[in-house]
């Protein structure tokens, strides 16, 4: 049976993990790579990581950093936060990015989804998507949540999966950051409304709202970042769990 | 010395990484030459069936991948170019293995992405020490289907062959560098053959 995955996402800020990590075993809590082997260890399924350096030219020291993390993790990885353009894509793949995401720059440039999706496969083409439910519907957001589009997330999902891409990274910005559980009705109306893999993402505080979504919904996998980082939530510990539960893990 | 058949539907970085992890010396490479007189090759791909396959033709390589007789791994789409034919593209593929590679029918997420084990193993070196249970890591549309030549079958919408072998040609859908410690148990096992 395919297992739902559990995928660790990590923010890098000029070549190092932010947002404060505190693994009581990890010499360089800040080395991204160092992290990354942790997560593997700890059985993590997919690894993401989201690029959230200020400065415009980004490609290079991101590609550096990915071949790095290529040589030394044995599964699959996401890079995302400095893809704009298929050079981009290319510059992350080539390094040795499984997949890549891209989040404003396929609000602002449909084919760019298809460009990738053609030139590398629909496979690592992941859209990410940042949307909120305000005044009775879900919209999508980009430019870091800042900026409204008015497009309607049910819409943009059908759009996306048409344009080529291969899964979706969906957060909702409501739950984001208040530990209250994932959004279940926009994770199951999304998951239903498509046939491309939904990752979850957004409001992941306990173990139980893991087995919620993953019950509830039709997402595959489920993401988070401080619970896991900060030792909240170990990865076995919640693999243990789901599987007590009944929810297919590795 | 392994080679990796460089071509336009690689994941060559990813394979290269785990082969290099494993101590052995490896070279990604569509140098005729190179790849004849290697002691085994790997035949990797992500990417589109069409377009992989006219790449092969116009260097020639379609015709030496099917003529070695030393030990050659396709890996995912590798594994489906080793089939007779495609649903991709309508795609001529090269005809190793007697099968149809066809689309996942649309009752369930598109595609197979994931970690996911074994309905059923047959006693193939590539994997002694592997589990039926052990999850392997698979992102495909496309799947082959069950033969005469499948060593591993898994079940996802329907059942598929997980992997295949028939005399030197070994091949699996999914991806052993993106398996974890499995996934490089499987290597190490066909790098040793």
């Amino acid at each position: 049976m395919l297992k739902k995955r559990i995928i660790p996402c990590l923010d890098i800020k000029d070549g190092r993990t932010v947002k404060g990590i505190n693994f009581v075993d990890i010499r360089d809590a800040g080395d991204p790579i160092e992290l990354a082997k942790r997560y593997v260890q700890d059985g993590a399924d997919e690894l993401v990581f989201l690029d959230i350096t200020a400065t415009l030219e980004k490609r290079k020291p991101l590609a550096e950093l990915v071949e790095k993390i290529a040589r030394e993790i044995n599964i699959p990885f996401t890079v995302g936060g400095g893809i704009n353009s298929l050079e981009d894509a290319k510059a992350a793949i080539k390094a040795g990015a499984d997949k890549v995401s891209i989040n404003s720059s396929a609000v602002k440039n449909p084919s760019l989804t298809t460009e990738i999706a053609n030139e590398f496969g629909s496979q690592c083409m992941v859209v990410a998507i940042d949307t909120k439910f305000e005044n009775g519907e879900w919209t999508v957001f980009v430019g870091g949540g800042k900026i409204p589009t008015g497009i309607k997330t049910l819409d943009w999902v059908k759009q996306v999966e048409e344009l080529g891409a291969g899964e979706i990274l969906l957060t909702s910005m409501n739950n984001d950051g208040t530990k209250s559980g994932f959004s279940l009705d926009i994770m199951d109306a999304v998951s239903r409304t498509i046939n491309i893999p939904v990752i979850a993402s957004g409001g992941a505080g306990a173990k139980v709202h893991f087995k919620d979504v993953f019950e509830k919904t039709k997402v595959s996998a489920a993401l988070a970042a401080s619970i896991f980082h900060f030792g909240e939530i170990p990865v076995p510990e919640l693999k243990t769990y789901l599987k007590t539960e009944n929810i297919p893990v590795r | 010395m392994i080679a990796i058949i460089k071509y336009n539907a690689g994941n060559t970085t990813s394979v290269k990484n785990a082969i290099e992890r494993l101590g052995f010396d490896c070279i990604v490479t569509d140098d005729n030459q190179q790849i004849r007189s290697a002691d085994k090759v790997i035949f990797p791909g992500v990417g589109e069936a069409r377009s992989a396959m006219n790449y092969l033709r116009e260097r020639g390589l379609d015709e030496l991948i099917i003529s070695l007789t030393k030990p050659l791994l396709g890996i995912c789409l590798g594994q489906q170019l080793l089939c007779k034919t495609s649903e991709e593209g309508n795609t001529k593929c090269l005809g190793v293995f007697d099968v149809e590679v066809k689309k996942f029918p649309a009752t369930d997420v598109v595609p197979h992405m994931g970690w996911n084990c074994h309905r059923q193993f047959n006693n193939s070196p590539l994997f002694k020490g592997v589990s039926k249970d052990d999850n392997v890591y698979f992102v495909h549309s496309y799947y082959c289907e069950l033969s005469e030549n499948t060593i591993a079958e898994c079940d996802y919408i329907l059942p598929f062959s997980a992997a295949m072998q028939k005399d030197n040609f070994y091949a699996t859908q999914f991806h052993p560098e993106k398996s974890a410690s499995v996934g490089e148990l499987i290597l190490k096992n066909f790098l040793e053959l």
